[in-house]
């Protein structure tokens, strides 16, 4: 027995065994090697866990008016500077972040959630193909700032009225650009989508007698959802910035509720006087936005095996 | 070819009705009141007159008809006749599209404003082309070297960074503290001589690098992804071991192949340019058509947004049209039938 034992080749030794390779950990793996995604990361986590926890920490109230302090631009009692009120840039960057942050994943959901919908449905639905891509092409035709500001013009009032103003603008924000930027989503979705159901693996499917809906659901979907997690990464991207632009325009949420880009609108009048108004709340989009845009780079090399060195 | 640009644009006019019928629906739901600028002390008769007079109270359908045929047919006959000087039968009935900020044609705003925006966006946007084309060619062909690196590395700030952002802070450094460049864009300024030459460039010089940078980091990142499919190809290895230059290789085989689809994203981005210009002109005060619409939108005139609007969704579909058939020019192996 001992003998035997002794004999046994040394890589059928637990101890010496590689681990099992999977999906994620071949993904994660690759990922660590993109080092400015994983520098994004890191960026990113510190301006998340900033906006969460940070007015726990900083204390002072965004909201308070300190007429003397106005206009400061670096101080011990305000390090990044005050507005022409005297109200805390930092205090405010930190409230406003979490707004920017929450519209830009909310819209994200929204987008790809319809976006996935209707790659899917065009995909696999030979009968609904043409009509949703006719659609789709209509919807990328449309002019999507000019749009988004009508709609954000129209609908701001009656929202306002029956959400609040915080609300009802953040539903609206979310809605509107959620509902225009879901067309690339749908093309990718529906583009992998199709090139998935010619396999054999969905005839095997469909020859065991799955209903369209769980083939659907446990064949397509997840052999789509790499591209669509890369998309959803840079649809965060571009969520922040349209709203960071709307509310830049003056059409986004009402001066007394921060966010970064209302921030931007707020301080640019006062330029000549102090410069960290604007200078913190734009380093924090621009950061922001260009943290996700490399984690989004990051994943797309991670996720397709084919891309994988 | 000449049959498929036909056929391309007669599908593109359902496309182009369908959008204008959209933009149109919706801004019938705002309340804009055309008469809510006037002074309190005009009566409500006479305000129902001056509404009656711009039709703002006619139904919907009737009102969108109206449009219809004074974009269509009105401003195009109208344009005919003050270009080429022939007048046709009923000219001085016909209605055009009346602003209800001004109680002017909105179309000579328009006209109006069109040179600033073009000067200012489509400059950048040329300027964007001439550096992003070479910038993503030699990044692609000299790959993980620190040109590459680096300027990768850039292109990604200046795709990330908003252009409301990077305006502000040329601003608060060329204007604020180094006072080289006015931050105001000063549209009477007419160029007679050197000084006044010096003096337009020295206000486009901000908004043209803000829009510049961002529209090269946008265009470069594509070229460079472009060119390094194409240097990876079979064929370049061909073309290699046949002994030709290097030199060859590059510019006669792989750059023109991976330029094919770098023109159809410069014609896809002309009408962003008008996009682009919203933003951009309302940092450096430009009067150009995307102020224009801002102003248009906060005093809720109407006519005006609906025609700038739908100009910019026409200029979508009309430049989708010109990508596709520059395509299929540049590229051989596609095929309209």
């Amino acid at each position: 027995m001992t003998s035997i034992a002794k004999s046994k080749p040394k890589h059928l030794d637990g101890s010496e065994m590689q681990e099992a390779r999977t999906f994620v950990g071949d993904a994660w793996r690759q990922f660590r090697k993109h080092k400015l995604a994983m520098i994004a990361v890191v960026v990113l986590l510190v301006i998340i866990v900033g906006v969460v926890v940070g007015p726990a920490i900083w204390t002072l109230d965004p909201t308070y008016i300190d007429i003397v302090a106005a206009y400061q631009i670096s101080s011990p009692e305000h390090p990044w500077g005050t507005d022409s009120l005297g109200r805390d840039t930092l205090a405010r960057c930190l409230q406003g972040g979490r707004v920017s942050l929450a519209i830009g994943v909310s819209a994200m959901a929204v987008a790809i959630f319809i976006g996935t919908l209707v790659g899917l449905a065009s995909g696999y639905f030979q009968r609904a193909d043409n009509l949703l891509m006719r659609i789709t092409d209509i919807f990328i035709a449309l002019p999507q700032l000019p749009l988004l500001l009508v709609l954000m013009m129209l609908f701001r009032e009656p929202l306002k009225a029956s959400f609040g103003p915080e609300g009802g603008v953040f539903i609206l924000m979310v809605v509107v650009i959620g509902g225009l930027q879901w067309m690339p989503t749908a093309r990718l979705v529906r583009g992998e989508v199709l090139s998935v159901k010619s396999r054999e693996f969905i005839t095997a499917a469909n020859a065991l007698g799955s209903l369209d809906g769980r083939i659907v659901r446990n064949h397509i979907l997840p052999n789509v959802l790499s591209p669509v997690i890369v998309a959803a990464t840079f649809s965060i991207a571009s969520a922040i910035i349209t709203e960071s632009a709307l509310s830049f325009l003056g059409l986004g949420f009402p001066p007394d509720f921060p966010t970064w880009g209302r921030l931007l609108f707020d301080g640019k009048d006062y330029l000549t006087i102090t410069w960290t108004l604007v200078f913190w709340p734009g380093l924090l989009i621009s950061l922001t936005v260009l943290c996700v845009n490399f984690v989004g780079d990051g994943l797309r090399d991670a996720l397709d095996p084919r891309l994988r060195k | 070819m000449g049959k498929y640009i036909v056929r391309r644009l007669l599908t593109a006019i359902p496309t182009i009705l369908v959008i204008s019928f959209i933009i149109f629906a919706i801004l019938e739901l705002s309340p804009s009141d055309p008469t809510g600028n006037l002074p309190l002390t005009i009566p409500p008769e006479v305000r129902a007159k001056i509404r009656e007079a711009l039709g703002a109270d006619d139904p919907f359908a009737v009102k969108y008809v109206k449009w219809l045929q004074q974009f269509f047919i009105a401003e195009p006959l109208n344009f005919i006749e003050t270009t080429t000087g022939i007048v046709f039968p009923g000219s001085e009935e016909r209605v055009r599209v009346i602003s209800w900020a001004t109680r002017g044609p909105v179309m000579d705003i328009i006209a109006e404003r069109l040179p600033q925006t073009l000067w200012v966006v489509g400059s950048s946007y040329l300027l964007g082309v001439i550096i992003a084309v070479p910038v993503g060619i030699f990044s692609a062909y000299k790959q993980y070297s620190i040109f590459d690196q680096v300027g990768t590395f850039l292109m990604m700030i200046g795709f990330s960074v908003p252009t409301f952002f990077t305006g502000l802070m040329f601003i608060i450094i060329f204007s604020v503290n180094l006072k080289w460049f006015p931050s105001v864009y000063d549209t009477t300024h007419v160029v007679t001589d050197m000084a006044s030459l010096q003096k337009q460039l020295n206000q486009m010089f901000m908004p043209v690098t803000v829009l510049t940078l961002y529209f090269t980091a946008q265009l470069s990142r594509y070229t460079r992804a472009s060119t390094l499919d194409n240097l990876q190809q079979d064929y370049i290895r061909t073309a290699r071991s046949k002994g030709l230059t290097e030199r060859v290789v590059v510019s006669r085989h792989a750059v023109r192949n991976s330029l094919i689809p770098v023109v159809t994203l410069i014609a896809l981005g002309i009408p962003g340019i008008f996009a682009g210009a919203i933003i951009t002109e309302q940092i450096f005060r430009v009067n150009g058509i995307g102020q224009y619409l801002i102003i248009a939108i906060q005093g809720g005139d109407l006519p005006t947004v609906q025609t700038v609007t739908f100009i910019f969704a026409v200029l979508v579909v009309l430049f989708n049209i010109v990508a596709d058939v520059l395509y299929g020019i540049l590229d051989p192996r596609v095929t309209y039938t």
